[in-house]
């Protein structure tokens, strides 16, 4: 079946199978890497991107679904070289470390100050529990986000 | 040293911005050309006779290149020490992740179809599951060609215990008990490999944690030469020492289907089949019986550690040996008798994970401490502070701490100040009303450095001077997510005096960087900054003689910001400029550092020698508030303090604590695979739980500095103290909070509100 939907500003008509996963179209047939699989099971959140304003862990929502929708990935979060204070947070904190939950974490924290400008750490702490780290122990992620309102306050940014 | 300009500074990770924006491609992101997905299908049972294996369904399915079995495979065991793990089972399986069948289609669902059409036929077989039982004279055999189950023993002894106990007026006997621990790295194992690439006859991509552990294995594997093998690991998904055996036999498997095929041909693992065929930390029955005077003075201490090893040797006679060092934890002890010991069972594998032997030690050897302060009526920290190493004291291996500084005191006053423990310990030992009780406890630890009387310590790397003046590094070590990218990066720009965006540390490549032993025992920033600082410093010689000649100038040079200068401060030249001059006046701008570690010895017979030739220490104290209506265990603080020697990069070394401390936390209260009879019943993170940002408080990292003589500027290492001791620590808080002790892992509800596991008779 065909679906379209919007992708990081983009429009796309994609052909897609009917029990495919939204985590599988944006990875293969997109090219879109920064989403991962961790569990397949919507568990990990590795595979959280923004659907409609909200986090969607991709691997559990079907392509189908994704038909008319809003969808944002880490990729789509940069204006050209200039990166998203989000993305600058969590270099600046020293939030990462493997990496590899990262764009999750990102993505999860973007809807967070969507809706909340100014979270508190146990806030941050609750928006993120879906989202497994085994690096970091959560510390720096949760600065990050903190860093990131600072700046988006001070900036007007995102 | 006060001037250091990268070093002992929290740059930014070189890496970070790769990994943000997602440009940073994992195992799993890479795609060849005509590429095969593969697949495994693995045993029903934990133990079952093979009968008959018909793969001829699976072979017509369309999509289905190659369907193969042991009999394919060229030599089918490899190990890192004893070579009896199989790449596929044959006549038998004998633990539960053994793979049977392997398979390549054009995509990933074909591939998945295909194996559910392999019929294998299986007469289950009784397996055995407890290493004390595998242990028994009389056991079945869990290995062909060996006459006991017993993979390894290592005695230590010192002293005389028996005198040592007579001396004694307290006598304490106490088992212990932990479980497997996941390693639960987020990305699950991926490998590609492709045949007849880059002049040898495979390249090996993904996420591996040792790339020439794993170029050893597929080479033994293909009966190929290391030259023909090249590993290419690049961005990792964590590991935790968790990347490695099986990861090679996932590499050997999809080499030998890439050369029948002659195509690419990727493997990557769902979460469950990460869980169900991965090896896992050791559990560990631990019998400690120590001795002490009324005064709080040790005399003796007998220890035997049973590790199961489940269905391989894999790393065991390494994992038991670190165990056999540290057994009696950080203290004098006159009288020693340690005995650990390694068993087969038809049980999962175990090997390598963060902490390696010593977190179960450590969560025995700790509680033990406290129940014995308790017992003689002394504080737990008086008790420490009685017994604890010091300047010149002697180790349970007769080994003189003389060479580095000894800083129990030190970590164990700096992490006791920063939760207030005193006024704590004082509060929560008084009674305490209503359900919820509140606990602090605390341990302490010393850990060897890097691998000691294991294996030989070398490791090399090659600093290369562009002639724009950028800078090349490589290094066969291995980015697993822990920094390491970033703080050799640091190391060389202090040396060269040139900033970070001109350097480039490569990804790890077998063919091109000298064999540097594992990225594992928290070596690297020891070894690799060692190797690599040595390679910066003959550069910086060459470039030296060269400046000299052609600038004319004497005296010493300095290099710093991007420049060279010479020691009265005027600038000489710009370092791309001198690189860019030398590069055109013929000299070599590159070369290669090898470092070997100090002496080390060790007799096999009596645990006596220097097992290792450097030694950090740590002390973390957990404060918690136990629900004694429910058996809730919640975490309110934790206060790691931990000597580095020198912190390369304090922001990375804070990074390393709080994720090692949340680890812990997580072994401790949670992490449970629902083992039973050979089975694992929690495969994925809906039950095999782990800790999220909501579990857990935030931590006070406290970085200790004693520079080490022997380390890069005094560096020493990080990564695996600060997993050893959360176990012990929680364990204390929750004696003190509720009154009861508890002796085996996981801390979870049922034990914490009844004292025992539901799930199991224990
Ligand atoms: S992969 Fe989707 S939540 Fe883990
Ligand atoms: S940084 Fe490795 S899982 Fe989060």
């Amino acid at each position: 079946m065909e679906i379209k939907f919007t992708i990081n500003g983009e429009e796309r008509t994609e052909q897609i199978k009917p029990n495919q996963r939204l985590l599988d179209l944006i990875r293969k047939d997109l090219g879109l890497l920064s989403a991962k699989e961790g569990c397949g099971k919507g568990e990990c959140g590795a595979c959280t991107v923004i659907m409609n304003g909200e986090p969607v862990t991709s691997c559990l929502v079907l392509a189908a679904q994704a038909d008319g929708a809003e969808i944002l990935t880490v990729e789509g979060l940069a204006e050209g070289d200039k990166l998203h204070p989000l993305q600058e947070a969590f270099i600046e904190a020293g939030a990462v470390q493997c990496g590899f939950c990262i764009p999750g974490c990102i993505m999860t924290a973007y809807c967070l100050l969507k809706t909340n400008s100014l979270p508190t750490r146990q806030e941050i702490r609750t928006a993120l529990a879906g989202n497994i780290c085994r690096c970091t122990g959560y510390q720096k992620i949760v600065d990050a986000v903190q860093l990131a309102a600072d700046k988006m306050a001070a900036g007007g940014e995102g | 040293m006060n001037d250091l300009k990268q070093v002992n500074k929290s740059k930014k990770r070189v890496d970070a911005k790769a990994k943000v924006t997602g440009k940073a491609k994992f195992g799993a992101d890479l795609k060849f050309a005509n590429m095969l997905y593969g697949k495994v299908v693995r045993t029903k049972y934990p133990y079952a006779k093979i009968k008959n294996v018909d793969i001829s369904k699976a072979e017509a399915y369309p999509g289905v290149e190659v369907v193969m079995t042991a009999k394919d495979i060229p030599n089918n065991t490899f190990g890192v020490i004893i070579q009896n793990q199989r790449v596929l089972a044959e006549d038998e399986a004998i633990y539960i992740g053994d793979g049977i069948v392997m398979l390549a289609a054009e995509s990933k669902e074909a591939a998945e179809e295909a194996a559910k059409l392999v019929e294998i036929e299986y007469e289950e077989l009784k397996g055995i599951h407890d290493p004390l039982e595998s242990r028994k004279p009389d056991a079945q055999l869990v290995m062909e060609g060996t006459d006991s189950n017993q993979v390894v023993h290592h005695p230590l002894r010192k002293g005389d215990v028996e005198t040592g106990f007579a001396e004694a007026d307290l006598i304490l006997e106490r088992e212990y008990s932990t479980h497997y621990i996941e390693h639960a790295y987020l990305e699950p194992e991926a490998v590609t490999v492709v045949p007849n690439e880059r002049q040898t006859l495979v390249s090996v991509y993904g996420s591996v944690q040792n790339p020439y552990a794993t170029r050893d294995a597929v080479a033994r594997v293909l009966e190929a030469d290391l030259s023909q093998v090249r590993i290419i690991q690049d961005n990792m998904g964590g590991s935790f020492g968790g990347k490695d055996e099986n990861i090679s036999s996932m590499a050997a498997r999809a080499a030998v289907m890439a050369l029948e095929t002659d195509r690419p041909v990727q493997m990557v693992n769902s979460r469950e089949e990460s869980i169900i065929e991965s090896y896992k930390r050791h559990p560990y029955n631990l019998k400690y019986k120590v001795g002490a005077t009324k005064e709080g003075k040790l005399t003796a201490m007998e220890i035997e550690a049973v590790a199961d090893s489940g269905a391989y040797a894999c790393q065991t006679p390494f994992v038991t040996w670190r165990s056999v060092v540290q057994a009696t934890g950080p203290y004098e002890v006159p009288n020693v008798k340690t005995d650990t010991y390694g068993f087969y069972t038809n049980n999962p594998y175990t090997g390598a994970m963060r902490g390696y032997g010593s977190p179960p030690t450590c969560f025995a050897q700790e509680s033990l401490m406290d129940e014995l302060a308790e017992e003689l009526g002394m504080k737990p920290d008086q008790l420490r502070e009685k017994n604890m190493y010091r300047q010149g004291s002697h180790t349970a291996s007769n080994q003189k701490l003389d060479n580095h500084t000894v800083s129990l005191q030190e970590v164990l006053d700096k992490a006791k100040e920063s939760i207030n423990y005193d006024k704590k310990y004082e509060e929560y030992s008084k009674e305490q009303t209503g359900e919820k009780k509140r606990g602090i406890g605390l341990a302490i630890s010393y850990r060897g450095v890097s691998l000691g009387a294991e294996a030989i310590d070398t490791t090399g790397g090659i600093v290369a001077v562009q002639k724009d003046g950028s800078i090349i590094l490589y290094c066969g070590l291995a980015e697993n997510g822990q920094g390491l990218r970033t703080v050799f990066s640091q190391v060389v720009g202090e040396e060269l005096g040139v900033n970070l965006d001109r350097i480039t540390y490569m990804e790890a490549d077998t063919s091109v960087a000298p064999e540097s032993g594992s990225t594992v025992a928290s070596r690297s920033t020891f070894m690799g900054g060692n190797a690599l600082k040595k390679a910066a410093k003959n550069v910086k010689e060459t470039m030296i003689e060269f400046a000299k000649e052609e600038y004319g100038v004497e005296g010493e040079i300095i290099f710093k910001d991007n420049a060279l200068y010479t020691d009265s401060g005027k600038k000489i030249e710009d370092f791309s400029k001198v690189a860019s001059d030398a590069f055109h006046s013929g000299v070599f701008l590159s070369s290669y550092g090898w470092y070997k570690a100090p002496k080390i010895s060790w007799d096999e017979e009596t645990g006596q020698g220097r097992p290792y030739f450097t030694y950090v220490y740590g002390c973390q104290i957990a404060e918690v508030e136990v629900d004694t209506g429910t058996g809730q265990v919640k975490v309110l603080n934790m206060a790691a303090a931990h000597d580095v020697g020198k912190a390369i990069n304090p922001a990375n070394v804070r990074g390393q604590i709080y994720g090692g401390v949340v680890m812990a936390v997580g072994h401790a209260l949670m992490e449970d695979l629902g083992f039973s009879d050979g089975f694992i019943n929690h495969t994925n993170f809906d039950e095999y739980l782990i800790p999220t940002a909501k579990d857990i408080p935030d931590i006070d990292a406290i970085i200790v500095e004693n520079p080490d003589p022997a380390g890069p500027y005094g560096a020493k290492s990080i990564g695996e103290p600060t997993v050893e001791l959360g176990g012990a620590a929680i364990n204390n808080a929750i004696a003190l909070a509720t009154g009861e002790r508890h002796y085996d892992l996981p801390l979870n509800l049922e034990r914490v509100l009844i004292g025992r596991d539901l799930s199991r008779e224990g």
